[in-house]
This record gives structure tokens, sequence and C-alpha cells, in this order.
């Protein structure tokens, strides 16, 4: 959905979404670079299942939520890529902790 | 870190910084606290550390950002980027989460600085992959350097959208289209308003540069639309309205909506401060007196957090309340309080000048918004119009009752993009203004905090 513009920093670093190593723009947030993989939807919502991804950004709205390091319902939007960085999508409505 | 401050300011914004700067500078000792990782709010996000080759096409308004973001890093005080506060009370005692733990610090004064968020803009399929706000839209390219892979439909209304259309434009990335929801009858109102925004013709000049930018790029503008509706599955793939009477229907992947900010209230309404309903900004403003003092003595707003004046402003309010804050700890004496104050009193009163005329060119048509039942008040709890509707027929006395009546505003966000729609809806029901209807109550925890977290830290303290 969206890219890096050319001209912008080249740096890269591998992080693991859903236990896939990934290469994304050092220095963005988490929320971010699932936008740049087209990583979508992030979620599903628990009630309906209902897919969702970041909305606000800023740390408002609480729909980039993911399971990071093993800790559920993190804000994307609010925490840095690092190398080595492993975060699940939290897609299954009725185990949000089926992942880890 | 100790457990108390004479002064602790929330948000690391340009009337935070401000703040922090002017207070410090009169020997006041200060400590800072950020949600963000990088100091300059959300307006001056990463003004010195770019991931842009040319931070330049973000617009000369970003770049004022940078002196102050790099004074504010050379201010003596004491800095908690990363960090957020999960409880606020009347006793200036705060909850604050640092690197995962949480501390309790008390606060002689407080200068609340968090700033705005966007108005939320609820239309049917909001919630669908592939529609954000305008600001998210703003903030991937700020932060990340991230840009729409196919060009986006821009929709609302408000400088804003105007300016993300602009600053794509010179990222080379075009824009689909731009869907203008500003009502006619607005610009009557705004004319009256137009001879005292002169006084901050520089704003005007600054929307006219984007308009005819716009213009010349032959973006496809659709004036007056109605009846919004984001349609997908799995993710949005279409955008319906009506515009001047006709029906248009938009192929589009990505959907970007804002119809302006209103000041982001929990933290003040945590500490208790007192509201007042705003009719020319349509939305909630705590009462502050001119040196940003709220109902609750030392408990400072500043910034857009007070009311929405924009970051020049901003910063002005934040040295004032600084000032105050320094005067109120005998740092300074009256007189020289007043000497300082004035020329910023003066500079922030011609800055707001232009707000009148923004306020009412841009002012939201209530009557237009939820006309689609289906459409989701809640996000979080997936609470619809049609279900707020339904209460109120019942007699809801209130947003809090709509809220223990059908969970809306219970979930993640606590209200943040709900609050605003459930009073439209319920001020509809009765035919009398949101004023006369009121406000969620807001409780803490204001962020989420673990109950790990806190046994950690009551362990400690006992």
């Amino acid at each position: 959905m969206f890219r890096r513009l050319e001209d912008s920093a080249p740096e890269r670093i591998e992080i693991e979404i859903d236990g896939e190593p990934v290469l994304v723009p050092a220095g963005i947030s988490l929320a971010a670079a699932l936008f740049y993989l087209d990583a979508m939807p992030s979620r599903r919502t628990q009630l309906s299942a209902s897919p969702r991804a970041a909305f606000c950004m800023m740390g408002a709205c609480f729909e980039c939520l993911l399971e990071v390091e093993g800790e559920g319902s993190q804000r994307a939007c609010q925490l840095q890529v690092r190398p080595g960085l492993r975060a699940w999508r939290q897609l299954d409505p009725l185990e949000p902790g089926a992942n880890s | 870190m100790k457990t108390s401050y004479p002064l602790v300011i929330i948000g690391a914004g340009p009337a935070g910084m401000a703040a922090a700067q002017v207070a410090a500078a009169q020997g006041v000792e200060v400590a800072v606290i950020d949600e963000q990782a990088q100091p300059g709010g959300q307006i001056y996000r990463n003004v010195d550390s770019s991931p842009l080759a040319d931070a330049q096409l973000l617009g000369r308004d970003y770049l004022l950002g940078k002196p102050q973001v790099q004074a504010f890093r050379h201010t003596p005080i004491e800095y908690f980027p990363a960090s957020a506060v999960w409880y606020l009370d009347r006793n200036r005692e705060i909850g604050l989460l640092h690197q995962a733990e949480h501390r309790r610090i008390e606060a002689g004064s407080i200068v609340i600085a968090c700033g705005a968020q966007e108005r939320p803009m609820p239309i049917p399929g909001w919630q669908l992959p592939g529609v954000m706000t305008a600001g998210a839209g703003q903030i991937l390219l700020k932060s990340a350097a991230l840009v729409p892979s196919q060009p986006p439909v821009l929709a609302g209304s408000g400088p804003l959208m105007l300016l993300l259309a602009w600053q794509y434009l010179r990222a080379g990335v075009g824009v689909r289209a731009i869907v203008d929801t500003t009502p006619r009858h607005n610009r009557l109102q705004a004319m009256l308003r137009l001879p005292r925004a002169l006084a901050a013709a520089e704003y005007l000049y600054k929307g006219l540069k984007l308009i005819s930018a716009i213009k010349r790029a032959r973006i496809p503008w659709y004036l007056e639309a109605r009846n919004l509706c984001a349609d997908g599955d799995e993710q949005l793939q279409r955008l319906r309205f009506d515009s001047r009477g006709g029906a248009v229907e938009i192929e589009t992947g990505l959907l970007q909506l804002h119809q302006g900010v209103i000041p982001a209230l929990q933290l003040a309404d945590a500490a208790g401060c007192e509201m007042r309903w705003s009719e020319m900004q349509q939305c909630w403003q705590p009462l502050v007196d001119a040196w940003g003092e709220s109902s609750i003595a030392g408990v400072f707003i500043a910034g857009d957090a007070a009311g929405i004046g924009g970051a020049r402003a901003a910063a002005l309010a934040g040295q004032l309340a600084g000032l105050q804050v320094a005067f109120r700890q005998n740092r300074i004496g009256q007189q020289q309080r007043n000497r300082l104050a004035r020329p910023l009193q003066i500079a922030l009163r011609r800055h707001l000048a232009i707000r009148p005329f923004l306020d009412s060119y841009y002012r939201i048509d209530n009557d237009a918004q939820l006309s689609d039942g289906t459409t989701l008040v809640c996000r979080c709890e997936e609470i619809s119009a049609a279900e707020i509707d339904a209460v109120a027929a019942l007699g809801c006395s209130g947003p809090n009752q709509a809220k223990a009546f059908t969970r809306c505003g219970m979930g993640h966000c606590q209200g943040r993009f709900c609050g605003a729609s459930v009073e439209i809806l319920l001020a509809r029901h009765r035919a009398c203004s949101v004023a006369d209807i009121g406000r969620f109550t807001t409780r803490p925890p204001l962020k989420p905090v673990t109950l790990g977290q806190l046994a950690a830290a009551s362990g400690d303290q006992s």
C-alpha cells in the first residue's frame, strides 16, 4: 500500500513478522513497516473477526495492536523496528495469544 | 529519576518544548514526559532526524521546528521520551510508564501540552484496511519516508487535507481525487471574518498557495460531497459519495480522511479540569486563563490541548505558561513576568487572528455526519450509529448511559474516536446543542498499564 521514497536513507534491517524474516527500512515504526510490507490486515477484531490496520499512527486509536516479543496487543505505531524484532499479527480472534 | 519535580510538562511538541525552555531558563527544575521517542510532537516529527533526502518537500513551516527541537535538546531538564502518563489527578500526582516500568511522580505544577487528535470522521467502512486519517499519511511521510504506492483519495475538509495533497505532489506522488465535504454555506460566515484574518495574512497566503498548486496539478476536486461510503471486503476497494446532486464512485485502495483536529482532553479530564463547549470550533475545551492555568490551581494547559490554534500559537502559549510557573515559584517577579510576557501576548493574538476565519470556513456540518445507521460509531466495540440511536430513543440520559447500555467507548481507545459521534447523535435526537449533552467520563488508566507493572512498583515502595 505504501512505498519508500527512493532517495531516502537506504539502510534496511531484518525483522520477523509471523515467523517470516523480512527486510524493512531502519528507524521506522513497526506499524509503518507493516504498510511497507503490505501485511494487511494487521489484525482481526475479537468481536467479529473483521480486518483492521493502523488508522491514526499516533497512539490514539489502538487499531495497530500486534503481538510483539510475546506481549499481546502492543501499539505498533509506538514501537520502532530493531534488528531481530519478532512480531505476530493477531489474526486469530479467538486465541489472541495462540501465535507464540 | 526523582519522585517529585517543581514542574512536570506532559508533551514535547511546540507548547511543551517552549514551556520547558522558558521555565528552565528562570531556574525552575523541569521534567518533560513525552510519548514519542524524539521531541517535536506530531507537527515537527523527525524534524532533526528526517529519513527524507530533502525534508524541504514538507514545506517551510515544518522546518521552523528544527531550531526549536535543537534548542530543546540543549535545555537542562529531565527528559523522559517514549514514556506515557497513564494516571493523573487533581493533586498533581502522575502515574508514569517509563521503560516499561511504573513510577509515581508528584508535581508542583503541571503543564499539559499533549496537543490535538484528529476529529473522528465516521463513514460506513472507515474501519477497513486502506482507510486511515490524513494525519496518519503525513506521519508515514515524516517519520518513515513512506508514500502511497498508488495515488490516494483524500476526503473531508480542512487545511491538513490540502497540506497533505500538496506534500504528496511535491514528493512526486499523484492524488487520485479530493472529495471535499466543506459545507458551501460556511463561506459567508468565513468572509465576514476575513478582515480580522488579514492580521495573520501569511496563513491566507499559504492556503492560497496550496489550493493553486492542487488546481494546477488538475486533481479532480469534488465539492460539497455528502454520504461518503468506503466499500470493500477485506480491504478498501472504492469510495462512493454524492457531490452536487450526482452520485460518484471512485476505485481506490487508499482513502485518507480528515475533518479538522480537536484538543486531546484525556489528561485534562483525568485531572478534573472544567470544560466548556466551543460552538466556533465544535469541540470541548478546558477553561484556562490568559496564562493557560485551568480551573485547578497549578495545572496549566498550553497549545492545541487547550483549543486549536496551530503550532506557532502553541509555542507562545507554552512560553506564557512557563513564565507563570516561574512567577508562582518565585523565580521572577510580577514586573519581570509582565515585561517578558508582553511581546508573547501580542504575537499570540496575531497568530490567533486567523482562527475565526479558518474555524468558520471549515466548520463541520453536524447534520451531515452519521447519515447512515450502519456506520460504526465505536470502532473498538463495533457499535453502530443505529445502536446509539436505539438507546437514544429509549430515553438514554447522556453519553455515559449510552456507554453503559452499549459498551460504546469502553474499548481500547477509551472513547477517543467515538465520543464526538455519540454526542452528535444524542444531541440530534434531543434537538439540542452538544453543550447540553455532556461527555464521557475519563478514567485511568489513560494508556495501557499491566497489573505486573503496578505490582512491581508497589513492591518497590513498600
